[in-house]
């Protein structure tokens, strides 16, 4: 008997039990990104949001996005992927240890390949409306008629019903009206460089194309902190204001190590 | 040339198996003679023995031109024994088949009395003195043997059944005791079945064929609910259930469902059919009709009987396994999947997709990253790894630009080498492919990749360049 892991498993039901545990409808979550959450107040979380990858190269980029706003919105709950299988051939293969790389547990994944547009809106649907997942990310690939207005505000009203949140990736097509909470446009962007120049942590340039409560138009370049599970300010900037910080004793530790440290609350996540 | 087999009106000529074909002329010059094919008996055997299947799921073919069926428990499905034997009949002679059926207590038994006695439905006193009246050749011992009984003056059963058997087994070895108990019905022995015996099988028969996709639906909901009442009743919950679709015309076609977990879940189930017959690549035709369909469950698990309203069902993990159940039918085992770690440092072999509907194995768990590191693995891997054109300042050195897909990515940020050995213990394939430096780097879009360096540089083949992933 483990007297910890039991009393882990009440606290579990516990949890269950509790019924203001369960979002309200207009729950929303928060990117960790000061400014951005200043600027919309955090997205809502019982519905769709459309990330475009800005180039097909930028296909990664876009489900780097993707995949840090399915954390924010899910917590501890299952996954479901459903990726159209051309966007695999195209843009590579989702990979089990890339995953864990950027703090999502593979075990919590479903993986869903489906070759035709209308299998993954069904895909999706069907998930978010069953109500046991929390977030459900759609990859698809190419321009489609299939995904129409009215395809997407099936989805978002599955969102509703199952108050799970929906992410639909575009690989290799142009943004166009649809039903989505927000529209964004992903682009991979340079890294903080860590130690001897080599590349950072992931860094995206983010635009926010569309927002259905108004908020306007606008650009930010942010970074994925794994280890928090928060977005941050990220790129060229972030690394200008570390430049003004006090020049740190010894030439062992670059700048741009120590603020990611730093920034991350430091000791106790290092030996966490 | 000899004549393998003969029919009613052969035999009434004179005619018998065994004679040759030119005594059978001499005796009935006109008689139709056709060459004896052996398979494409056996084969339409096989396709009674499936469209009997509607019968009783325990049925099994009894030599080259039998069947025999078990219908413990079946009879009352079609009236009584009476019913059952006039319905066996029915569809043999739909067929064309001439057939003689006996019942009776055991297999050997039934098989004695439509062999050699005239067939007809046995039961207790009336049944062993049908079975006394046999001759001794129903025991079907050699013919010697068979010879050496009649030499003795034991012409019928009766002769033997009144001996002690120790003498017979003595003189003619323990088979012939054996069998004679047997076809007396001293002894029981079951039938194999063709396909196995499932747990649990419940059937309906219809008076009027169905043929519409709702009909079907209602019929298959109705079974579920029996067939999850018995399971219920057994502390059980079905894996896999099976509906089997009897046409009039004699097609029978089967198609199973599994679930992740042991349920008993009508609603459920029927929906993972409903997908399962809307997916099939070869639709269900139902001709002229299904005039039976029957659910079994061939693989059930332990499920407790649950209490409802007392304990809250924990919210998620039973809904998630409905929901990879409900898309597994749709898509396909293969496309709902669950990642799997796997303990290899060759990156293409690290993680194994497995199909969600399975149960997860528990010791497996991911290697955590180094909290300081950023991801050093891609998200995206490319398999088969792409070749690219790759240029380093000397050879040996991080590589500053490489081209893939005709674009030209100047590189602005490198680390590496990490060296990846093959597992030269896990493959028989030589030579061996070789080693792997890996490089991390950064063009000057912002665009992050797995390159790495396959091979030496001054060793044959010489090294080669590839992309396999690509960083977040």
């Amino acid at each position: 008997m483990r007297p910890d892991r039991d009393i882990d498993a009440l606290r579990e039901r516990l949890k269950a039990m509790e019924t203001d545990g369960c979002p309200t409808d207009d729950a929303r979550f928060d990117l960790g990104h000061a400014e951005v959450d200043r600027d919309l107040g955090g997205l809502a979380t019982h519905a769709l949001h459309e990330i475009y990858a800005a180039t097909t190269p930028d296909a990664t980029a876009a489900l780097g996005f993707a995949l840090g706003l399915v954390q924010r919105a899910a917590g501890d709950r299952p996954v479901v992927w459903g990726v159209q299988a051309m966007a695999g051939l195209e843009t590579g293969q989702i990979h089990g240890p890339g995953l864990r790389e950027m703090g999502l547990d593979p075990g919590r994944v479903v993986l869903v390949r489906v070759k035709e547009t209308k299998d993954l809106l069904a895909t999706g649907e069907e998930a978010l409306a069953c109500g046991a997942v929390g977030a459900v990310l759609l990859t698809a690939w190419g321009e489609s008629k299939v995904l129409s207005l009215t395809a997407t505000r099936r989805l978002s009203m599955a969102a509703g019903q199952g108050r799970a949140t929906a992410i639909l990736t575009r690989l290799a097509a142009q943004p166009q009206p649809s039903a989505a909470e927000t529209r964004w446009r992903v682009r991979g962007a340079l890294s903080r460089a860590l130690e001897a120049d080599a590349p950072g942590h992931p860094t995206y340039a983010v635009e926010l194309l569309r927002h259905r409560l108004g908020a306007q138009p606008n650009a930010w370049t942010m970074e994925w902190d794994r280890e928090r599970g928060v977005f941050e300010q990220g790129g060229r900037n972030a690394e200008h204001q570390q430049s003004q910080r006090p020049a740190l004793p010894g030439g062992l530790v670059s700048p741009a190590a120590d603020g990611s440290s730093a920034a991350r609350g430091g000791a106790v996540r290092r030996f966490g | 040339m000899r004549l393998a087999a003969a029919n009613g009106q052969a035999l009434a000529l004179g005619l018998s198996p065994g004679m040759t074909l030119a005594d059978a002329r001499a005796r009935a010059p006109d008689i139709r003679v056709v060459v004896h094919r052996p398979e494409a008996d056996a084969a339409l055997l096989k396709r009674v023995l499936l469209d009997f299947g509607r019968f009783t799921p325990m049925a099994a073919t009894d030599g080259p031109d039998g069947l025999a069926l078990d219908i413990t428990g079946c009879a009352h499905l079609f009236g009584g024994e009476d019913g059952l034997v006039r319905a066996v009949a029915a569809r043999a002679q739909g067929v064309g088949l001439a057939v003689r059926l006996a019942m009776a207590g055991t297999p050997e038994a039934a098989r004695a009395l439509a062999r050699f006695g005239r067939g007809g439905i046995h039961e207790g006193e009336g049944q062993s003195q049908a079975l006394r009246r046999l001759p001794v050749a129903a025991l079907e011992l050699s013919d010697k043997e068979t010879q050496a009984l009649s030499r003795a003056g034991l012409k019928t059963l009766a002769h033997l059944a009144d001996r002690p058997t120790a003498p017979i087994a003595a003189r003619f070895g323990a088979a012939a005791a054996t069998r004679l108990n047997r076809v007396l019905g001293r002894e029981d022995a079951r039938i194999r079945p063709e396909r196995p015996v499932p747990l649990i099988s419940v059937d309906r028969i219809l008076v009027e064929p169905i043929t519409e996709t709702a009909d079907v639906e209602a019929v298959i909901g109705d079974l579920l609910i029996e067939a999850m009442d018995r399971l219920d009743l057994r502390g059980q919950g079905g894996r896999a259930f099976q509906v089997g679709f009897f046409r009039l015309d004699g097609e029978v076609r089967h198609i199973t469902v599994r679930t992740g977990r042991p349920s008993r879940d009508a609603a459920a189930v029927l929906r993972l059919f409903r997908e399962r017959l809307a997916a099939l690549a070869r639709p269900l035709d139902p001709g002229f009709g299904f005039d039976q369909l029957r659910l079994s469950v061939p693989v059930a698990d332990r499920l407790a009987s649950r209490q409802r309203g007392f304990e809250p069902t924990p919210p998620g993990a039973e809904d998630l396994g409905r929901l990879v159940d409900r898309l597994t039918a749709r898509l396909g085992p293969e496309a709902v999947s669950r990642f799997e770690p796997v303990a290899s440092h060759w990156p293409e072999r690290a993680v194994h997709l497995s199909p969600a509907a399975l149960p997860a194995r528990e010791e497996a768990t991911w290697p955590g990253p180094d909290p300081a590191d950023p991801p050093l693995r891609p998200l995206q891997m490319f398999d088969p790894p792409q070749p690219v054109l790759a240029t380093a300042e000397v050879p040996d050195h991080p590589p500053n630009r490489f081209i893939w897909r005709r674009v030209d990515h100047r590189l602005i940020r490198v680390e590496g080498p990490e060296r990846i050995a093959p597992e030269w213990w896990r493959t028989l394939k030589r030579p061996l492919e070789p080693t792997r430096d890996y490089y991390r780097v950064e063009d000057q879009e912002g665009r992050r990749f797995w390159l790495f360096r396959s091979g030496f540089y001054g060793e044959e083949p010489a090294p080669r360049w590839f992309v396999h992933g690509v960083f977040a």
